[in-house]
């Protein structure tokens, strides 16, 4: 769906255990993109796949579990090296 | 100029079950509400269904009350969204175990048997994600929770289809007694009506002094806040004692915490400012009783406006000064349960003169003798 | 970067938000020696329109357009300004005696401010067509931001849809940077000319008009522009399809990537749950707080800058941002010598003049905002307009009462991408207006806070003492 205009990345996260690159100043939600992910997370009600929608903080649809914590707003946070991303599948968040 | 055989005064739970008991006896009831039908405790409550822990006073309005939930889709129409999966009051030190102890024993001396002491095992069994520290616990099994909006609109919805009439709204300014019946005046015209019922939650001490019956309400505002949906981790209602907390997981998910903390209400601008000190510590007894909700996030807090007693048991049953009016205010945090039961009675007692469940202790004129 | 341990007990002046309205006002009041704190939840500042400006990797000067660039000046400023500016610093809640919830990397502090600036923006007016949940449907604004913060564009067969000035700014940004674009469905009614043209007088006298001209043959020459009054997104768990149509044709578009958008509407949220009165503004068919001419609200010490206060850009959410930056500082420090209101007033004249124009001839169509059928409504608890409707019809008489019914609003985003279309579409099914049945009744957290951050909220003296340096 997207692509790099300058190929700049240089930090590797995981996304459900995958080695995923990723530039200093990409969101985790923008990272995602870049690496072509089909969704971020299933809905809590029907179980329908999401993807970042506004990426501007407003409509959740970018949640995803990072370093262990659930329900984190993909486009808010900055990608660190080693960071941990979890696809969230529905209601997944407490006790994890 | 409108008539109706008895005008009740708020929209809440009460006002809406006490209105719909009142029609199905035949009489017709106007309610009159000053904004809409479950607009503030009545709706926006912690939806606990519980007989355990309450004061001796109201266990005879509580048990009959439990009567009608158990029953409540074949009253309204509406299954109100209630389970019952019981509530556990969780004693948080040996010590605490033994006061709930003494208690149980004596409510059963006194013939109440809903009450049951638990063990650590138990308690476990109940509530699997409780923390180890705790000891044990009492359980009323029968307990349970339901959506409290959603239960005050489908008793106003059923009132309304049986002949009671719901006026939203419009605000009561006035009570006089005009010959045999009270003129009750409100800011869309009188209605005249042999029998008045004050129901009108924190604003019943307006309704009661204009009868010159000065009642200490307060005005209080309890905290709930809920987070986001999570995987089902627990069914009982769990409260504490020592320390504020109800704590329940909904069907969907959503788990509501509340348990007492108290927002700044401001009853004439239907506001209230919530007291995040006070969530916080909420939280940590949270954080500390149930590990597993570490993460989870809080979506929404709010508070519901409503009146608490001195003594925090309501105040139910004919006004010590004037003929025809009777109260029904002051649930003190815990009367959402109470609602259809305590509708019931009011309705049996205005039509019949008597009742059957006793009221004993929660007469107004506890007030006037201090 | 700033802890939630580095913060002040207190605060002359909390802006809560960093673009033009947030960077103005904070640079001001910190200037004349008002202590003065900036949140912005997002990782650096400039807001969604000089978004990354700090960081950009876009070097290309050409391609975001000399506008962007403009915000560069802003952030410095504010920058040297004395004021603190904490970037991922999400607030949460702000209540009516300027107690400022705010959580910095998971933990959470309250701030006490004398005055206080929310200038929490705008966001894009929700499009609710079939299919907009469907991963591959996003928001211009969000090809947008990528574009900016990340240097990070569309790949694959690309569609825009939708109307107002920002689509066609995103088209031509794309478009310089490469990117190709299949189609743009513009779904804005013919019939809007007729109705903007007594505006257009004003518009010509706007700085706004050559340089929208010149966007609009931009784009034209490169990109099939198609009128549509129908529009929906198909695919299997995925986008595959865009289908649109005029009258009775349909037409089907192979695509990858269908990027909506409509306007803008203010972002309510944390001044609707501070209690402040709103109202509805039936030109830009949203609700917008209730402001005096200093952009305060109904709520004492509590100002609304920016497009937060009703849509108007951000040249013009800068010199709001000052204006409400002078009256704080006037209230808190008067000795302190400010800019003359009376020039920063006439300037934001001039920055406001054209709106009308754009406001009606973008007047998004009635069934693009009122949906029908099995369209979901609210994206988080997935309630459909069919349901809202129903329950509009069976009595259901405002928003808050539909959020008892149907959960919609309940869920983390709290209303901000169903509530326009929640109150239309009851204002619809009951014959009322939009200002009768009013907005949802917003509740803090604005935004969700993990119980974790709220136990580590600093209670008790003791406690606030130790984290006080």
């Amino acid at each position: 769906m997207f692509k790099r205009l300058h190929d700049t990345a240089t930090v590797t996260i995981t996304v459900d255990g995958q080695p995923v690159r990723a530039r200093i100043g990409d969101t985790v939600a923008a990272a995602l993109l870049a690496a072509g992910i089909d969704h971020c997370r299933t809905t809590p009600v029907t179980g329908a796949p999401r993807a970042p929608y506004c990426l501007m903080g407003v409509c959740f649809d970018c949640l995803v579990t990072i370093d262990g914590v659930g329900n984190r707003q993909g486009c808010l946070v900055p990608v660190r090296e080693g960071m941990a991303v979890a696809t969230q599948i529905g209601k997944r968040e407490a006790g994890r | 100029m409108r008539t109706a055989d008895v005008v009740v005064i708020g929209g809440g739970i009460h006002g809406c079950s006490t209105a719909l008991h009142l029609a199905l006896r035949g009489l017709k009831p106007i309610v009159v509400e000053k904004d809409y039908a479950g607009r503030h405790a009545s709706g926006v409550n912690a939806g606990g269904v519980r007989q355990l822990a309450r004061h001796v006073a109201e266990i005879p309005l509580s048990i009959s009350s439990m009567a009608i939930w158990e029953r409540i889709e074949e009253l309204v129409g509406d299954d109100c969204g209630f389970d019952c999966h019981g509530t556990v009051l969780v004693a948080e030190s040996e010590e605490e175990l033994a006061g709930f102890r003494a208690r149980v024993e004596d409510l059963h001396l006194r013939g109440f048997s809903h009450e049951e002491l638990i063990g650590r095992a138990e308690l476990k069994r109940l509530v699997p994600a409780v923390s180890d520290y705790c000891p044990g616990g009492v359980v009323s099994r029968r307990d349970g929770a339901a959506d409290p909006f959603r239960t005050t609109q489908a008793f106003r919805r059923r009132a309304v289809e049986k002949g009671a009439e719901v006026i939203e709204g419009v605000r009561v300014t006035g009570l006089v007694r005009a010959g045999s019946v009270w003129r009750v005046e409100t800011s869309d015209g009188p209605i005249e009506a042999p029998k008045v019922v004050n129901a009108a939650g924190a604003w019943a001490d307006r309704i009661a002094a204009m009868l010159g019956e000065p009642v200490p309400l307060e005005v209080i505002a309890p905290m709930l806040m809920v987070s986001s949906r999570v995987p089902p981790f627990i069914q009982p209602v769990v409260i504490l004692r020592g320390r504020k907390l109800s704590f329940k997981q909904l069907a969907n998910g959503t788990v509501v915490i509340g348990g007492g903390h108290l927002a700044t209400p401001f009853r004439d601008e239907n506001r209230t400012v919530l007291d995040w000190s006070k969530l916080t510590a909420s939280a940590r007894t949270v954080w500390e009783l149930f590990p597993v909700m570490r993460e989870a996030t809080i979506v929404r807090a709010w508070a519901g406006i409503e009146a608490r007693m001195i003594d925090d048991i309501p105040v139910v049953g004919p006004s010590s000064t004037s003929e025809g009016v009777y109260h029904q205010f002051g649930f003190s945090a815990h009367g959402f349960q109470l609602g259809p039961g305590t509708g019931a009675m009011m309705a049996e007692l205005i039509a019949t003169g008597a009742t059957n469940v006793p009221i004993d202790g929660l007469g107004i004129g506890r007030f006037a003798a201090r | 970067m700033t802890s939630a341990a580095d913060l002040s007990p207190s605060y002359d002046l909390v802006v809560i938000g960093g673009g033009p309205a947030g960077l103005a006002a904070a640079s001001l009041a910190a200037r004349v020696g008002l202590s003065t704190v900036l949140f912005d939840e997002n990782p650096g500042v400039g807001g969604q329109i000089y978004r990354g400006i700090t960081s950009t990797p876009i070097k290309n000067g050409t391609v975001l357009g000399e506008e962007y660039w403009a915000g560069g000046a802003l952030a410095s400023e504010a920058k040297v300004s004395g004021a603190a500016i904490v970037t991922g610093a999400t607030v949460w809640t702000l209540d009516p005696s300027l107690a400022v919830g705010v959580s910095i990397a998971g933990k959470a502090r309250l701030i006490q401010a004398r005055r206080v600036i929310i200038a929490t923006g705008a966001l894009e007016r929700p499009f609710p067509i079939p299919g907009w949940t469907l991963p591959g449907v996003m928001t211009a604004g969000a090809a947008q931001t990528t574009l900016k913060a990340q240097g990070l564009v569309p790949d694959g067969r690309t569609v825009l849809a939708g109307c107002g000035p920002l689509l066609w700014l995103l088209a031509a940004q794309l478009l310089r940077a490469g990117v190709k674009i299949e189609a743009m469905l513009d779904t804005a009614s013919r019939r809007n000319w007729l109705r903007a043209l007594p505006h257009l007088p004003d518009f010509l006298l706007s700085p706004y008009w050559r340089k929208g001209l010149a966007l609009l043959r931009e784009v034209k020459a490169k990109v099939p522009v198609i009128a549509v009054d129908r529009l929906s997104a198909a695919g299997d768990g995925k986008l595959k399809e865009v289908v649109y149509g005029t009258g009775g044709t349909e037409h089907r578009l192979a695509a990858d990537l269908l990027l909506l958008h409509h306007g803008v509407v203010p972002n309510v949220n944390l001044a609707n749950a501070t209690g402040a009165a709103h109202r509805w503004n039936e030109r830009q068919l949203c609700f917008e707080p209730v402001l005096d001419d200093d952009f305060t609200s109904s709520v004492p010490g509590i100002a609304v800058a920016g497009d937060g206060a009703g849509i108007a850009g951000g040249t013009a959410a800068a010199e709001r941002g000052r204006i409400a930056a002078i009256a704080a500082v006037r209230a808190l420090k008067p000795e302190a010598s400010v800019p003359d209101p009376q020039v920063v007033r006439q300037k934001l004249a001039r920055e406001e003049m054209g709106r009308a124009f754009l406001d009606i001839l973008y007047r998004p169509a009635d069934s693009f905002r009122r949906p029908e059928g099995d369209t979901v409504v609210c994206r988080c608890e997935e309630v459909t307009a069919r349901q809202v409707r129903a329950m509009a019809d069976t009595g259901c008489e405002g928003p808050n009462q539909m959020k008892a019914f149907l959960r919609s609003g309940m869920g983390p985003c709290q209303g901000r991408l169903c509530g326009l279309t929640v109150t239309e579409l009851i204002a619809e099914q009951r014959g009322l207006s939009p200002a009768e049945v009013g907005y949802y009744r917003l509740r803090p957290p604005v935004k969700p806070i993990t119980l974790a951050e709220l136990a580590s909220l600093p209670i008790g003296e003791a406690e606030r003492k130790a984290v006080e340096r």
